[in-house]
């Protein structure tokens, strides 16, 4: 149950977060035309996508998270990685991080995993890797 | 392999092999990578022997295939425990009650079957998720809007049947609510529909919920009996605009007067989005704690050095401007008597959202499934320190300025004497229509020792709440038990009927076991141990 069921004034709440202090998100980037890109924007993206979160808050929460993880050492959005391949999501998605709980097969199947690599890689190297 | 409790190891698997034949084989899960994806990530037990875990999962695709499940498990005795999106975080997601059950995972059930226009109905299966509903609502061009919870991964079906809550309109954001015709697989395999399903060729099985009898929709709510495999909601029609506004009063002494007109102008149909009742004062230092409401004296000292409210009562309205502007300044003109008191429009939206306020709403309360909550639940809040994951305790309280007050305090008390920590503290939220729930949400972590001092004290404030009149709403399953323990009137007549209707509908106990607190014959004794 949320917060703002009793605040109603969660704007300026939201930026205590924490995350207001990293990076602006980045809004535009460039998608591969491939399979993975519909399960990303239907399974990762209302967390992992780049654009920004709800009442002024300036990213979405696991864009957010790994910003504050990886200090800009990494991009925090997962489109813009190149490193994520099939069995490093797979650990990520079976096993759960932090949070973010697992994901089963009958939601997620393992060939759904492979095209989310297989986007991943494509449209991070699409774009100008994000290194500051 | 893990088995269900006095199961030898050759009949299940006899089972499963049936169930294979059923399903086929890549829908049942047996291997122990795949059994993790069925724990529940914010249990309260984890890694301790008396974790809830699958001993299998099977994930059938259509309504033959659940009663072929059941049937096969029926015959055998083999516990299942239906799931539908299995996102039920905070309150035991996709992990059975009774350890060694067989999940049956109802993911793939995922069609919006019907979308009615002219009714502002739906009728949905179970593993449509709120992110599916609104796409469908979307790409048709719909003019409905639906009720959301704040994570929107979860479903219509299996949020509505753990009692969930959204943010909009009375009447359609207690999801239960909303509920409109149930098709159920029951445990002998038989197919049940409730209300004017049950008369075949109806066209009103969505628009009048009771059908003749007793209304049985109630008997799949937080149950042990069925399998739910179809489900139909009321929808509200998209309103033209929303306006959200505050009530602020600056004495400790004036929260009773603002309840108690709030409650007769949100029965009355004056406003009819969800309320919010808040202490500006008492939230300065974190936004989402409110502090300890301190004596009156106290209290109306801070609201006059800081000049921030002693209280604030939010109310929200859906509708034409014209209407909603009218009834805004209705509300005010109720509470104008009350010295000091301050009004202020917070936000105005119309609808259809545009690109520009769709980066300043909190999407629930348009019907906008997000799952931007995690940036508190993922990131904890100022000093607390991110967790695990979190389980809600939700009490159902008076609805009352009393109401909150002894909750709040009752609440902040006991947790500092048991040293349990809450990372989100509200007392009066007003999801389900007349009544207050108070909401807290204790950060759980992967480490036994910290989550068995949690559960010693929530279960000392479940019994503490109900000395004070207050019971759970909804629960995690490690304190199901305790909780309809608490229920107690008749020497636990409602713990009884309901074990009586369990072994009339379910003589085998193959359904849920342990739900609520309610087990088959078999296990009643040890409750599941
Ligand atoms: C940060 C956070 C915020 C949250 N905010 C909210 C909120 O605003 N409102 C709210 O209501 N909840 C909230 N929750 C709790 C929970 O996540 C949601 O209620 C979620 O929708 C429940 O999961 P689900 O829809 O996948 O249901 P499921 O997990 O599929 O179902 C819940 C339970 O219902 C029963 N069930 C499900 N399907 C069937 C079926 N077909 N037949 C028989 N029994 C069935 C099962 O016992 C199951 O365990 C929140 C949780 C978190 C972590």
């Amino acid at each position: 149950m949320s917060i703002r069921l009793t605040l109603g004034t969660l704007a300026a709440s939201t930026l205590l977060l924490g995350v207001a202090a990293a990076r602006e998100p980045v809004r535009d980037i460039e998608r591969a035309d491939l399979p993975g890109q519909q399960v990303f924007a239907r399974q990762c993206a209302p967390c992992h996508g780049t654009g920004p979160g709800d009442d002024g808050s300036p990213m979405l929460p696991g864009t957010a998270a790994l910003a504050a993880k990886y200090e800009g050492a990494l991009p925090a959005a997962l489109e813009l990685r190149s490193d994520l391949s099939a069995p490093v999501l797979t650990l990520f998605v079976r096993r759960g991080s932090g949070a973010m709980p697992m994901f089963r097969k009958a939601e997620l199947t393992d060939a759904q995993i492979e095209e989310l690599a297989a986007y991943l890689a494509a449209t991070a190297a699409l774009n100008t890797p994000a290194t500051d | 392999m893990a088995t269900p409790p006095n199961m030898s190891a050759a009949d299940f698997a006899d089972g499963l092999s049936a169930m294979r034949s059923a399903v086929g084989a890549d829908w049942v899960f047996d291997q122990p990578a795949d059994l993790n994806t069925y724990r529940d990530f914010y249990s309260v037990l984890w890694g301790e022997p008396e974790e809830k875990v699958a001993s299998a999962a099977v994930a059938p695709a259509n309504v033959e295939e659940v009663q072929q499940v059941v049937r096969i498990a029926n015959e055998r005795r083999i516990p299942i425990y239906p799931i539908s999106t299995g996102r039920n975080l905070g309150y035991g997601g996709s992990a059975p009650v009774l350890s060694g059950s067989v999940v049956l995972d109802l993911k793939r059930m995922n069609r919006v079957i019907e979308v009615n226009e002219d009714n502002c109905s739906c009728l949905v299966e179970p593993g449509v998720s709120f992110f599916d509903m609104y796409r469908h609502l979307q790409e048709s061009g719909s003019k409905l809007m639906m009720s959301v919870p704040d994570p929107g991964w979860g479903s219509l079906v299996g949020n509505a049947l753990d009692s969930g809550g959204g943010y909009t309109v009375q009447g359609y954001r207690g999801h239960f609510e909303a509920v409109c015709g149930i098709e159920a697989v029951m445990a002998d395999g038989e197919l049940f529909r409730t209300g004017m399903g049950a008369l075949p060729g109806s066209e009103t099985w969505q628009q009048y919920r009771m059908g003749i009898g007793p209304c049985m929709d109630g008997l799949f709510r937080q149950s042990t009996l069925g399998v739910v495999t179809k489900m139909g909601f009321w929808m509200f029609p998209r309103p033209e605009a929303w306006l959200s506004a505050s009530v602020s009063v600056m004495r400790y002494e004036d929260l009773e007067e603002l309840v108690r007109i709030a409650n007769e102008l949100e029965y009355g149909n004056i406003f009819n989005g969800m309320p919010g009742f808040s202490s500006p004062v008492l939230t300065q230092g974190n936004p989402i704690v409110m502090a300890m409401v301190p004596d009156a004296a106290e209290m109306n000292r801070m609201v006059e050095e800081s000049g921030i409210p002693a209280w604030s009562f939010s109310p929200n309205f859906y509708g034409p401007e014209k209407v909603i502007r009218a009834q805004w300044e209705y509300v005010q003109s109720r509470f104008a008597h009350i010295p000091g008191v301050r009004f202020a429009e917070q936000s105005f939206v119309d609808l259809p959202i545009s690109a520009e306020d769709m980066e300043r709403i909190h999407k629930p309360r348009f019907g906008i499934p997000s799952l931007e909550i995690f940036n508190v639940g993922s990131r904890g809040y100022g000093d607390f320190n991110p967790s695990d994951g979190h389980i809600w305790f939700s009490a159902v309280i008076p609805r009352s300025g009393k109401g909150i007050i002894d909750a709040n305090r009752v609440m902040r008390r006991e947790c500092e004497r048991l040293g349990l920590d809450l990372f989100m503290f509200a007392p009066a939220v007003t999801c389900w229509t007349r009544s207050f729930v108070l909401f807290a949400a204790v950060p759980v972590y992967k480490d036994p020792a910290r989550n068995q001092h949690l559960r010693e004290a929530v279960r000392e404030i479940i019994d503490i709440c109900a000395e004070h009149g207050w019971g759970e709403y909804r629960c995690p399953p490690a304190f199901m038990d305790d909780v309809m323990g608490a229920y107690s009137f008749g020497d636990h007549k409602l713990r009884r009927v309901n074990e009586a209707i369990k072994d009339a509908l379910d003589p085998n106990g193959i359904l849920s076991a342990g739900r609520y607190g309610v087990w088959p014959k078999h296990l009643r004794e040890g409750r599941g141990a």
